[in-house]
């Protein structure tokens, strides 16, 4: 993977020790990154992020726009994106539903952007105050059609801050929407986050084509699998749509190329999820009972764990930083060597159903589910791991 | 691991005292802290709270379960909390806002006129610092330069030194009360 890689533009990092929450620490995230497109439609609990954005950029140099909805949110990045800017927006429930269409657009356009879902409880217009981890399987699926795309989980305003800028450094490398699937319980929570100094965050920018003009292909990729592209108004005279296409961009509608097409959105991730995936593991080794969870919940997670630990039981941990693409192979050799994988989540079964998929049989898989509101009871959670221990 | 609740109703200042604590133990104190605060309508008037889990290791749960501080500076926001509070805890309250009726024997009560304190300084905006002074003599929770160190970005520059005048006077307030054994 041919990536270039640069130094944050110290205009856009407030380098030093604050304390925020995790909404302020997206924002940060994304100007550390060198984000400077935001289009957006407030919604609880993701507006701080928003607010943050808009109150910052103009010290910095850059756009800010409040649209008039989801859909033109999503709109507004793909444009921003194709005319040059790196582009963000954030949302919750119901703005993230209505996203959707759109997000099936800028994954068939290989558009670079990143969005922030602070989730809370839904379905619907739900809990719009309070944490939920639901909105999982819509970040994967949600659009229609096969495609695929990227999903980082924030345990903490610090990690809001680190994922972002990995999300726009990950979105620029493939050419893919990639989503911060954070939640409104580290949205709104306050807690000490470092900014380390611009020379030593390393952000990843666009690969641009610079060769004749009249030759640019905006869908050949490269010898990494990825396209390369131009900045719009650049004089290169390019075609491209949510239509199924060939490498200039231009309609082809049938099977043989829709069969190129789609297969390329998936493989360039897909063939690259080892560079991709990223989780932390403690003492999963010896593991009887191993707990898989992502987001706040692998830290009250890890309360049970403490407690299944003190009464004697192996217990591990696996934490996903990565949530898409899925740790398959990793899941498969933990599900070959413990008694059971615990899942806890806010909801009522999501990512559990991937775990369960990916152990193939060879493990228990049991769910400790919550429905919103509120993180898990530790509690809950270690009795899920003594049951599973038996 | 220590367990703060501070409440009062909304505009009292009572999320910024979360904050100042916060960011005074997580960045200049040492220690790991959590903040969180109220959302929704009783933000807006009603009862108020904030809440902050101090540590020496980072802290996992995010919430606080049963608080050993409770500082309350409206009637209301003292009887919705004060059950929650731990034996053995310490109740803060505004003195002339707080009627501590609900006799509980296993706890120390300290109190100030806070909100009467920050009117004489001329401004009752700045209660809620003129509690945080209190608190921290209270609580011994950490030095009361490593508190002030927080107020900027916290509090308008230009309303600073007025802060830290209101944090002085319950700070003074909160050893006296201390030597004198009151409680």
């Amino acid at each position: 993977m041919k990536v270039k890689k640069s130094k944050a533009d110290p205009k856009g990092v407030l380098t030093g020790a604050h304390f925020l929450d995790g909404d302020y620490a997206l924002a940060e995230g994304a100007l550390a990154a060198g984000c400077r497109f935001f289009g957006g439609y407030p919604i609880t609990p993701s507006t701080e992020t928003a607010e943050r954005f808009s109150a910052r950029i103009p010290t910095v140099g850059g756009v800010f726009i409040q649209m008039e909805d989801e859909l033109g949110s999503i709109a507004s990045l793909i444009g921003a994106s194709w005319g040059g800017l790196k582009a963000m927006t954030v949302t919750s429930g119901p703005g993230f539903s209505l996203m959707q269409e759109n997000i099936g657009l800028a994954c068939m356009m290989e558009t670079p952007l990143v969005i922030a879902n602070v989730q809370r409880g839904g379905p619907s217009t739900g809990l719009p105050t309070l944490t939920g981890q639901q909105d999982m399987m819509q970040a994967r699926w949600g659009s229609h059609g096969d495609y695929r795309i990227i999903a980082l989980s924030p345990d903490s305003p610090q990690e809001c801050f680190n994922l972002t800028i990995e999300a726009f450094n990950l979105s620029e490398t493939y050419r893919v929407p990639v989503f911060v699937m954070t939640d409104e319980c580290v949205g709104h929570m306050h807690e000490k986050v470092v900014i380390p100094p611009a020379e030593e965050i390393e952000v990843v920018e666009r690969k641009w084509y610079t060769g004749p003009k009249d030759k640019y292909l905006p869908y050949k990729s490269d010898k990494d699998g990825i396209p390369f592209m131009v900045k719009t108004g650049d004089g290169y005279r390019f075609h491209t749509t949510g239509l199924t296409h060939d490498e200039r961009g231009y309609p082809v509608i049938d099977a043989q190329c829709q069969k190129v097409n789609v297969q390329h959105l998936i493989d360039k991730i897909e063939n690259n999820e080892d560079k991709i995936i990223q989780f932390e593991e403690d003492q999963t080794d010896d593991a009887e009972v191993v707990v898989l969870s992502y987001g706040i919940t692998s830290r009250v997670a890890v309360k049970a764990v403490q407690k299944a630990r003190k009464a004697g039981i192996k217990t591990g941990t696996i934490r996903l930083i990565t949530v898409w693409p899925f740790p398959e192979k990793k899941i498969e050799k933990i599900a070959k060597k413990a008694k059971a994988i615990v899942v806890p989540e806010i909801n009522a079964g999501q990512v559990f159903y991937e775990v369960d998929r990916c152990s193939r049989n060879k493990c228990s898989v049991v769910h400790v589910p919550h429905l919103g509101g509120w993180v898990h009871d530790p509690d809950d959670i270690f009795k899920a791991i003594k049951e599973a221990a038996k | 691991m220590t367990e703060i609740r501070f409440s009062g109703f909304g505009g009292q200042g009572i999320i910024r005292c979360a904050l100042i604590g916060g960011k005074a133990l997580s960045i200049y104190g040492g220690k790991f802290a959590t903040m969180n605060q109220s959302f929704g309508p009783e933000a807006r008037g009603s009862a108020c709270s904030s809440q902050l889990i101090v540590s020496d290791e980072r802290v996992l749960y995010p919430y606080i379960t049963r608080p050993e501080i409770l500082v309350s500076m409206s009637q209301e926001a003292y009887e919705k909390y004060q059950a929650e509070l731990k034996d053995d805890g310490i109740l803060i309250t505004d003195e002339d806002l707080v009627d501590p009726k609900i006799k509980r024997e296993n706890i120390k009560h300290y109190s100030i006129p806070a909100t009467r304190f920050a009117e004489e300084l001329g401004n009752r905006i700045i209660a809620n610092l003129v509690m945080m002074g209190f608190f921290t003599a209270i609580t011994k929770i950490t030095t009361p330069d490593t508190m002030k160190k927080a107020l900027p970005g916290l509090v308008p520059d230009r309303f600073i030194e007025l802060n830290k005048k209101a944090f002085d006077k319950g700070y003074e307030y909160g050893q006296k009360a201390l030597d004198e054994g009151k409680s």
